[in-house]
């Protein structure tokens, strides 16, 4: 079976569809880094843990 | 994107990822990037790397995205203007609903993810900060009043104040007086824009200082904001985020504001126009050096306290 023609529009927008892509990309990366941060840091605390100790 | 664009025929411009970025006033946003970093590093309270680079990020994001709201409000003033006219919505790169789209989208993900990196003061503080600007600044004081630079100001002024809190989770008199800096320089620096800008506020039908109370009015103005603010920045340099490095650059740069400013008052429009506004474009100049140099002074004031060198 043939792979399906690339459509003008694709190739048009390669350059703004590969920079949305690495900038998603990029916004994973960070959010897991400061998930890490945060749960990595001293004063953290799960918050069932949290209300337990309140209680 | 919207249906439109995705239909475009073959041959029509398609708007480029530089063209969407150019929408954020990436000038603005480095303005702004510099001033929250240095709130943040003056706060008296150390942030994780990790974080501090996270809230900044999205500060910076939250402008850009006040930025595309403002292009979109303003677009048809933007291409009378000669200064704005290649501006991506007037030259026709991109379209007015991807620009409001864009900053929607980029003002409720910026707030939302400052709120979840640092904390919720931080984040109601850019979400006011986005409000006054795309809202009170651009909707409303703009066009309606030659006040709209003045107030509007404090929309720039807030970043500091947005770092700060980042830190702290709080706000106090040094995060005030940063924004107070900002606030008090940015009339004498837009009004002398505005001086050498000539006709541009006047064809848009903005209501600048220039055009409703004429050019001599707005030299005064300058000179009468210019001695509160040489006050308050040298006042600043006693606080605890001054010290001897920024008092100097205080000292040094608002003695030469001041002439500027004083040389301004004195020439008429007959002598500007003669050298084709060759002082208020100095003074232009140097106001933008002013503010980087003030907000650099406590930015190393900060960095040296750890070692015992800075403030005093």
């Amino acid at each position: 079976m043939a792979f399906r023609t690339e459509h003008e529009i694709h190739t048009r927008r390669k350059g703004r569809n590969v920079g949305v892509g690495l900038m998603l990309a990029g916004f994973v990366v960070l959010v897991l880094a400061l998930t890490f941060t945060k749960i990595t840091g001293g004063d953290f605390q799960i918050p069932a843990a949290a209300n337990e100790v309140k209680n | 994107m919207t249906d439109v664009s995705l239909n475009t025929p073959t041959g029509e411009y398609d708007a480029q990822l530089g063209d969407y970025f150019a929408l954020l006033k990436p000038r603005v946003m480095s303005l702004v990037v510099f001033t929250a970093l240095v709130g943040l590093l003056a706060a008296p309270v150390s942030v994780h790397p990790v974080i501090a680079f996270s809230s900044i990020l999205f500060v910076a994001v939250g402008a850009g995205a006040s930025g595309a709201l403002n292009m979109w409000w303003d677009a048809d003033i933007d291409g009378v203007m000669r200064r704005t006219a290649k501006r991506p919505i007037p030259s026709g790169r991109v379209q007015p609903g991807e620009a409001l789209s864009l900053g929607l989208a980029l003002s409720g993900m910026s707030v939302m993810m400052l709120g979840l990196a640092a904390n919720l003061l931080s984040a109601a503080l850019l979400a006011f900060t986005i409000f006054f600007y795309a809202v009170i600044y651009s909707m409303w004081l703009k066009r309606a009043t030659p006040q709209n630079i003045v107030i509007g100001g404090a929309a720039g002024a807030f970043p500091p104040v947005i770092g700060w809190a980042i830190a702290t989770g709080s706000v106090s008199i040094e995060a005030w007086l940063m924004f107070a800096l900002i606030f008090m320089w940015t009339p004498p620096h837009f009004w002398a824009l505005a001086l050498f800008m000539k006709s541009d506020y006047e064809d848009a039908g903005v209501p600048m200082l220039t055009v409703t109370h004429g050019r001599r009015k707005t030299r005064a103005h300058i000179i009468g904001y210019t001695v509160p603010l040489a006050v308050l920045a040298v006042g600043t340099g006693f606080t605890a985020i001054g010290g001897p490095v920024y008092l100097t650059v205080a000292v040094v740069l608002n003695a030469l504001f001041l002439k500027g400013a004083f040389d301004i008052w004195r020439r008429d429009e007959t002598q500007a126009e003669a050298d084709d506004y060759r002082v208020e474009k100095k003074v232009f100049r140097l106001s933008l050096w002013y503010l980087f140099a003030h907000f650099g002074a406590i930015l190393l004031e900060a960095v040296l306290r750890p070692y015992g060198l800075g403030g005093w």
